[in-house]
């Protein structure tokens, strides 16, 4: 059973990366939507067209959330097997 | 809506349809049919994997509805519609490796497969089957209405004749070719809504005269639509977060997006759909609630909100063009209308009647049982969206955050923390849909939150303290 557990160990580690990325997200969002975006819209600025808010909030939060996990993913996610018999040969 | 635009909307269903129907063909020779009919054998690739769980969830009440919305609420409902951007990543980390590797070996099928296995209890089968069924019977039965009214306005048909063409269609290839053609059609359909939504975007933009002119007239129209807070200033902070909890996190726990977490083949086709989901669900949604955003200069004064993805897509495009976008959120219903109704059905047929009603059935009669009640579950759903009733109205509304408030710690904690345990799970779940449909009649924004928030946290105490209180009597009852 000692590859079960191995394998339990790194499914609990992403797990919490999981959680971890979700709560980076969050903040990444909520800071940038109501830090930039709580004034008069006539003193808001602009990126591209949009207000600044709207801009670093979802636009570029979208692609720093992909880049993230792509990058997580690529780096600290194992590849194991999720058959019995593949955890038992070894 | 003319000829033009139908045709390449009618051609595209008809190739969803035979795509099913293809998929249903490997079914024949299947030797373990349950698994096969309600989970594709645990074949999936990644970009299959991530494009149906995307389809799935992105329903009719996000294609259309959601842009309606935002027509009328502006920038602040786009930046709501974000927080699903977690479900890309989300669902597939936490339930993740551990789910796959359990569910394997308890040769789980559904949901419930686990938690029986998880927490050896009829009584949480049996509860947990039946909010299944209840909700998401509910849940689907508004979704075909959905569907019905869709080729309503674009076809000109009487209601009926639109809800009979649609329910024929869907029913003939979930019936027949099961999870794995429910899948393959999801990824067509998962397609057409991201490039659809592209198309869409790009020349509403263009119509509109480019970003920062758009921005002008919404300015011009009324400054509140280029705030966080919505067209009349209602969206405050506190609750468009707690779309966190119903949107993003909480998805975890919805049956129909769980039980794709265990259909995968390998770890790597699952970090490929983290991946692919992350990158599908972020664009569909941005797109789509800016197009909604960004078709107000354009078009003022749309008074049913349900209908600004037609009308914009007929304005600002070719007809031909429109046709095939507008196969996005039909593509939307069907996808999720598909998945639901095999889940409701794997209820009946695995959860209910294999587990207690005739445990012993041979493989023919299983095959023939599924296929029975498939089939007969839609023609039910269908008779329920001829002349709703206003209880499945009601019950739509609780469906999803009901389902998650019911389900999110049994499973979560169920695969994370040794020491929950049946009493927990029951507690929990009976605390979570009481709490949220009682919360929802006489306290429907605690706090300036969404209802579902307070049930998924008192929820998550009633689990572990119920669990640690009841730690002596269980280990009794296992000796």
């Amino acid at each position: 059973m000692h590859d079960v557990d191995e394998r339990f160990k790194i499914a609990n580690r992403e797990a919490l990366i999981g959680v971890g990325l979700v709560l980076f997200n969050f903040i990444w969002w909520f800071g940038f939507a109501y830090g930039l975006g709580s004034k008069s819209p006539e003193e808001y600025t602009y990126v591209l067209g949009m207000p600044a808010w709207f801009f670093y909030s979802c636009i570029v939060g979208l692609i720093v959330m992909i880049v993230l996990v792509t990058i997580v993913v690529k780096v600290f996610f194992k590849d194991i097997s999720f058959d019995e018999e593949g955890a038992g040969e070894q | 809506m003319n000829m033009q635009a139908l045709l390449p909307l009618v051609a595209i269903v008809v190739f969803i349809f035979l795509v099913g129907i293809w998929a249903g063909k490997s079914l024949k020779g299947s030797t373990s049919f349950l698994q096969d009919y309600f989970l594709g054998g645990r074949s999936l690739g990644g970009f299959i994997l991530a494009m149906t769980m995307t389809a799935t969830y992105g329903s009719a009440s996000s294609f259309i509805g959601g842009p309606g919305v935002a027509y009328t609420q502006g920038l602040g409902w786009v930046l709501l519609a974000m927080t699903q951007v977690a479900t890309g990543y989300f669902v597939l980390m936490i339930l993740g490796k551990k789910f796959a590797i359990v569910t394997r070996r308890y040769q789980a099928i559904t949901l419930v497969d686990f938690l029986k296995e998880r927490y050896q209890s009829k009584w949480v089968v049996l509860l947990s089957a039946f909010s299944i069924i209840i909700f998401l019977f509910s849940a689907m039965a508004a979704q075909w209405i959905g569907g019905a009214r869709l080729i309503e306005s674009l076809t000109g048909l009487s209601y009926l004749n639109a809800l009979f063409i649609f329910a024929i269609t869907v029913l003939l290839y979930v019936t027949v070719g099961g999870f794995r053609a429910v899948a393959l059609t999801d990824a067509i359909q998962g397609v057409i809504m991201f490039v659809g939504t592209l198309i869409l975007l790009i020349a509403v933009i263009i119509a509109g005269g480019g970003v920062p002119q758009i921005m002008a007239d919404l300015h011009a129209e009324n400054p509140n639509l280029l705030t966080p807070f919505g067209a009349e200033g209602s969206l405050t902070p506190a609750y468009v977060s707690s779309f966190w909890i119903l949107v993003g996190v909480g998805v975890v726990a919805l049956p129909q997006i769980a039980v794709r977490a265990m259909s995968y083949k390998s770890a790597q086709s699952m970090h490929r759909a983290i991946i692919i989901g992350t990158i599908v669900v972020g664009f569909i949604m941005l797109n789509m609630h800016l197009i909604g955003v960004f078709a107000r200069p354009i078009l003022p004064g749309i008074e049913v909100p349900d209908k600004v993805m037609p009308l914009i897509a007929l304005e600002v495009m070719p007809p031909w063009l429109a046709g095939v976008v507008l196969a996005a959120p039909m593509a939307a219903i069907m996808s999720t209308v598909d998945s639901l109704l095999l889940l409701v059905s794997s209820s009946v047929v695995k959860d209910i009647y294999l587990n207690y009603i005739r445990p012993n059935e041979s493989n023919e009669r299983v095959k023939k049982i599924s296929f029975g009640i498939t089939a007969l579950l839609g023609i039910l759903v269908f008779v329920m969206a001829l002349n709703p009733p206003d209880l499945i109205i009601w019950l739509n509304l609780f469906a999803f955050g009901g389902l998650e408030a019911a389900f999110i710690w049994p499973v979560v904690m169920g695969l994370y923390w040794k020491k929950g345990n049946k009493y927990g799970a029951l507690a929990s779940m009976v605390a979570g849909i009481g709490l949220y449909i009682i919360g929802d009649l006489f306290l429907p924004k605690p706090f300036g939150m969404h209802a579902v928030v307070m049930p998924v946290i008192v929820s998550f105490f009633v689990y572990v303290l119920v669990s640690l209180g009841t730690q002596r009597r269980n280990t009794l009852q296992q000796m």
